[in-house]
């Protein structure tokens, strides 16, 4: 019988090293000695489990989590969906999505958030929900706006939805985001350019999906998120040995 | 051309940034949205073992706090077992073991209550020392930390533990030990990370 093994090794040479000095906060942030290769153990193996009970159902409908009654954030209708799968393309089931987001114009309720950009008064910015059997996700939202920051004197972050991501095991844990098929401010981002592969930029860039949008209501933007795969433990001793 | 391989590739991580609690913490961004924030209880009412609290700070390359970090925390109850289906055995109803910290803002102090773990069942049957594995994410980190921390009072199972016989120097272990006080009821332990410079923590590739 083939049973669940390790996770397979992180491609290193795809994700973002620690420090990168276009992205200065990363300068000093990042930890200057090697990190020390660990092979799985269950304390990686294993991660925190999520259910129904922990979420409402309304809680991936940023039009209607924040909203008054019978009013809806300003600004662009959007779906936002896909699904989450591992390495061996296998859907990972029943895992907690998060995600968060600036509002239309480009601003953050967030108290240290100073933008001049107005807050929505009917848009929190955040959402959650679990992925089903297949491992698809949905999020119904606005699509959030382009904001400046302060690295270099004039750079501004192109529109994207911070996404957390858990999977089975906590060496899965990921934190992303998902930028927006077409925008300019992709390529000049550096925070986006952390990362040192084109092709794995480009998986994060979520593409208009007509077939997924309502007419004459919201558009749609389809966003597949991949977490690490496991190896399957062929004719090795089992993980928790003997 | 021989047969393609058709994995997929994992997607990169990009930094959670400063409005991190906006997402995973909104009640610290300053709104009340969700019925119940996820990770606040991580051991729950029913949980055996030794109810300790854990503090510490989080500090960059020239000493400062960093102010805007969240760290969550993975641990096994005081049997040792992970809430978790595939880890044999049974944990105490209410007991996820898995929990979100938050800094103050203006001191970037942190702190979380549960209980003592217990060892754990690591490669090859090699008893692991009791830990608390944390992931710690925040503005200028690319991708999420990965380390451990291992108590003070454990001193003959943390020289046998296989984790921190890893680690090379060893000096550079002791990054990953939190030293206990008790300070009235509950036993308080201090573990501080630096993120860099002089005695930098120890962070894992896992």
């Amino acid at each position: 019988m083939r049973t669940q093994g390790e996770f397979y090794q992180r491609d290193r040479t795809r994700q973002p090293p620690g420090l990168t000095r276009d992205y200065k906060t990363s300068v000093s942030r990042s930890p200057q000695y090697a990190l020390i290769s660990l092979q799985n153990s269950a304390s990686e193996i294993t991660g925190p489990v999520f259910g129904h009970d922990d979420i409402d159902p309304i809680d991936n409908d940023l039009l209607l989590n924040y909203a008054q009654p019978g009013q809806s954030p300003i600004g662009e209708r959007i779906i936002l969906h896909g699904r989450v799968l591992d390495e061996n393309g296998r859907p990972v089931r029943g895992t907690l999505v998060e995600a968060w987001q600036a509002n239309a114009g480009g601003r953050y309720r967030h108290k240290k958030d100073t933008y001049l950009a107005p807050i929505d008064p009917n848009f929190g910015g955040c959402g959650r929900t679990l992925t089903d059997d297949e491992g698809y996700y949905y999020f119904r939202t606005v699509k959030p706006g382009a904001y400046p920051w302060r690295n270099w004197v004039n750079n501004w972050r192109p529109a994207h939805i911070h996404m957390s991501l858990f999977g089975t095991g906590f060496a899965q844990r990921l934190i992303t985001q998902c930028y927006f098929e077409g925008d300019p401010l992709i390529a000049k981002c550096p925070i986006v350019n952390t990362i040192p592969d084109d092709e794995a930029i480009e998986q994060l860039i979520a593409r208009l999906d007509l077939n997924a949008t309502i007419p004459l209501d919201t558009i749609a933007y389809k966003f597949d998120i991949v977490l690490r795969g496991r190896r399957s433990t062929l004719f090795e001793n089992r993980l928790e040995g003997n | 051309m021989p047969q393609e391989l058709s994995y997929l590739k994992e997607t990169a991580s990009q930094t959670a940034g400063p409005y991190v609690h906006i997402g995973l913490a909104p009640g610290a961004a300053g709104f009340d949205i969700y019925k119940r924030e996820l990770g606040w209880d991580i051991a729950g009412p029913n949980a055996k073992g030794e109810r300790i609290r854990i503090e510490g700070l989080v500090t960059d390359g020239m000493g400062s706090p960093i102010k805007d970090v969240l760290l969550e925390a993975w641990q096994a109850n005081a049997d040792g077992i992970y809430a978790h289906p595939e880890h044999p055995g049974e944990v105490e109803k209410g007991f996820r073991g898995w929990g979100r910290v938050i800094t103050d803002f203006e001191t970037g102090e942190w702190g979380f209550d549960t209980v003592k773990p217990g060892p754990v069942m690591g490669r090859h049957g090699a008893m692991m020392a009791p830990h608390i594995n944390l992931w710690i994410v925040a503005r200028g980190i690319n991708i999420g930390l990965n380390t451990r921390l291992y108590f003070s009072d454990e001193a003959e199972a943390n020289a046998a533990d296989p984790v921190l016989n890893l680690i090379e120097w060893e000096r550079r272990r002791g990054t990953l030990i939190a030293h206990r006080d008790q300070q009235g009821d509950v036993p308080l332990y201090r573990f501080d990370i630096k993120l860099q410079g002089e005695d930098e923590t120890v962070f894992f590739d896992i």
